[in-house]
């Protein structure tokens, strides 16, 4: 039974998919991330909390450098992806896109069909060699996101007439249809109703099982429902990382505390 | 923060009136409001009674360039007389004489006398013995039996039928006489003047400054053709690549913000300008054909382009950066996630800009001249497509342009008549550019 247990954690200990190292980022001369340094593991959720403006979202757009496309943006330090530096030189970040698959805050599906939603990344990678391989990757990635049953009836309509918790759900079989291994989401029930976000927040229960999950999220119930681990920023500071429950039971760093209970944010 | 202090003060203080009843400073609001739609009900009436007015007249003055005043003759020509006139030295005259004596022949039928001479007949109708012996030679079969030939009327015949001319203003010259009106009214109680559809209007070409009957504006279609075509290969991909290398790949620095500038500042540049750098340019220093609608089209093209570079890059900046992100987050290059997506979603805007620039491109006039395509370059069609390109012509406004300053005032006519035909290419255009923005949104 001890035995066990030991086993257990060194599985979880070993299996880090994303480590970050004295990351700084600047916007022009602004000091938007301070020394942050991250252990993310594989096959868990892991949740940003934070205020507004603390460089949660900002810091999760460095792992897929998705940075890349602000001109005055500038990363400092080491993002190491399966202990590569993604931020190397010889790094294609179109390769890393395809390999940290992201979901954006507003549902953003592309004014096409369904069907060439989900099937516009396989497409781009070479990942499906004839129609039928396609639609097959596309059928699951579908039922990944739990939606399939929604839309199998209609992968020609278009994917802007969804509602927005299915557009979400699209947007999640999109990002999961290329095969990536890391999921970043970034604030993706913001703006779904509860119901919808019931559904979403299930589904990244499920996606756990496949992938590393990172989500940034406003809501701190939905931090705690959903995720394993928990990182809080504050300012540009990572203030505090640990288990979920320990964050919201017995924060060690005050601030931390201050958020938690509301007095500040 | 939210602070629970602040509400704790003073109460709301009551207005103390009834909803009912409009308190001075909503009655001023209204007023304001239903002046301002006032005046802008009064802007459109008046843009729209100018444009009445505009469309009245053109089709009033335009319309009569597509008709034209025809001698209706009913001809009958036996083998002798062919023969005869065949055999004489001055032969055309020969027969002339024997149009007149027909023409005087059914005057008489209908109880109409007037004296007239060749000389009368030749002041109203050119030289007509020259189209019957043309006929008569070329189809030779119709001798012996009656041949109806529509005759084409002088520009007076025309004038002094619409009012133009009249009788009190007229002076004795060699183009009309005031004996010569008695022929016309006999010959229109006669029923052999009348009018018809000018063909040769549509189809012909530019003709003399003394034959305004003659011209047709067809050549000059055909030169603005080849030069929109031009126009379109070069502008559309060379603008929208530029646009779109702008707006998604380029750096920001002071070098493209220069370039910026300066594309914005060329499309305010008046077009004479490009007229004289096309002229130096292409025409002195490359030595490209002068009057060729090739050269026409890269002097339109430069002045096109900004207008193209400028609404496309609007459009590309109006498709929202969510959908660049969607596209770069799936792992597509930024070229993927541009001409994947944002291209697409682009292309009503760019359409619209393009067919604009085209249809400014297509009434320019000021940089033809310069280059030497004016109106009367356009004497006959180009012999095939390639000479389509390089050989004199001109185009439909530079031939307005032509037309509206020669001196016989039925050229002004055919002036108000070539307009009509610009404003249905323009129309034309437009309409193009309406059927393909629907298309591409209802792909969406």
């Amino acid at each position: 039974m001890k035995d066990n247990h030991i086993a257990e954690n060194e599985v979880a200990t070993k299996n880090i998919k994303i480590a970050a190292r004295d990351v700084q980022v600047y916007y022009g001369d602004t000091h938007a991330i301070k020394d942050v340094n991250v252990e993310i593991e594989d096959k868990t959720v892991t949740a940003f909390i934070g205020p507004s403006g603390c460089g949660k979202s900002t810091f999760l757009r460095c792992i897929n450098r998705m940075n890349d496309t602000i001109d005055v943006c500038r990363v400092v330090g080491d993002i190491l992806i399966d202990g590569e530096d993604i931020y190397d030189r010889k790094v294609d970040p179109v390769q890393l896109r395809a390999k940290v698959g992201m979901v954006f805050q507003k549902p953003n599906p592309f004014p096409k069909s369904i069907y060439d939603n989900v099937a516009y990344g396989p497409r781009i990678h070479g990942l499906a060699r004839n129609k039928a391989e396609l639609d097959d990757i596309v059928e699951r990635a579908l039922r990944r996101g739990a939606i399939w049953n929604e839309v199998k009836d209609r992968l020609d309509a278009p994917g802007t007439g969804l509602s927005g918790g299915q557009q979400q759900r699209l947007c999640i079989a999109r990002a999961v249809a290329t095969e990536p291994e890391v999921l970043l989401m970034d604030e993706p029930c913001s703006a779904l109703d509860p119901i919808a976000t019931a559904q979403v927040e299930e589904l990244i229960d499920e996606l756990r099982q496949n992938y590393s999950v990172v989500i940034v999220t406003h809501s701190m119930q939905q931090a705690a429902r959903v995720s394993q681990k928990t990182a809080f920023f504050h300012l540009g500071n990572l203030v505090e990382f640990g288990e979920t429950d320990k964050i919201f039971t017995a924060p060690e760093d005050p601030r931390t505390e201050s958020y938690i209970t509301g007095r500040i944010g | 923060m939210y602070d629970a202090s602040l509400s704790s003060g003073a109460a709301p203080k009551p207005r103390g009136k009834s909803l009912l009843v409009q308190d001075a400073r909503t009655r001023k609001r209204n007023a304001a409001e239903k002046r301002f739609r006032a005046y802008g009900m009064t802007a459109i009436l008046i843009g729209l009674f100018f444009l009445v007015v505009l469309a009245v007249s053109i089709i009033r003055s335009g319309v009569p360039a597509f008709t034209q005043t025809v001698v209706d003759v009913e001809f009958t020509l036996t083998e002798e007389q062919y023969t005869a006139a065949e055999g004489e030295l001055f032969k055309t005259k020969a027969y002339e004489g024997l149009l007149i004596e027909q023409i005087r022949d059914t005057l008489e039928a209908r109880g109409l006398e007037v004296a007239f001479d060749a000389g009368a007949i030749e002041r109203l109708l050119g030289k007509p013995g020259g189209t019957l012996r043309e006929h008569y030679r070329a189809n030779e079969q119709d001798l012996g039996s009656p041949v109806s030939f529509k005759l084409a009327a002088a520009s007076r015949v025309d004038g002094y039928l619409t009012g133009r001319v009249t009788r009190e203003a007229l002076q004795d010259s060699r183009f009309m006489q005031a004996s010569d009106l008695d022929l016309i009214d006999a010959l229109v109680s006669a029923d052999i003047i009348t009018r018809a559809f000018n063909w040769n209007f549509i189809t012909g070409a530019d003709s003399g400054v003394d034959n305004p009957g003659g011209a047709g504006i067809g050549a000059s279609v055909i030169g603005s053709f080849f030069m929109m075509l031009v126009v379109l290969a070069l502008s559309l991909p060379i603008g929208v690549a530029a646009s779109i290398y702008l707006e998604e790949f380029a750096p920001q620095n002071r070098f493209t913000d220069l370039i910026e500038v300066n594309i914005s500042n060329l499309a305010a540049v008046p077009s004479i300008v490009f007229g004289i750098l096309g002229l130096a340019v292409f025409i002195q220093f490359m030595h490209l054909p002068q009057s060729a609608p090739l050269v026409g089209g890269l002097v339109l093209t430069l002045m096109t382009l900004p207008t193209i570079i400028i609404s496309t890059r609007a459009s590309l900046k109006s498709v929202p950066p969510s959908i660049r992100d969607a596209a770069l987050g799936v792992g597509a290059s930024k070229m993927q996630a541009v001409f994947h997506h944002v291209l697409p979603l682009a292309m009503p805007g760019i359409l619209t800009g393009t067919i604009i620039g085209l249809a400014q491109a297509l009434g320019e006039t000021a940089p033809l001249l310069l280059i030497g395509m004016v109106g009367f370059v356009a004497r006959g069609y180009p012999d095939g497509v390639l000479a389509g390109f390089t050989e004199p012509n001109s185009a439909m406004p530079a031939q307005i342009y032509t037309w509206a300053a020669r001196a016989d005032a039925s050229f002004y006519e055919k002036a108000w008549g070539g307009i009509i035909i610009l404003l249905i290419f323009l129309l034309t255009m437009n309409i193009i550019a309406i059927i393909l923005r629907r298309r591409f949104e209802r792909r969406w």
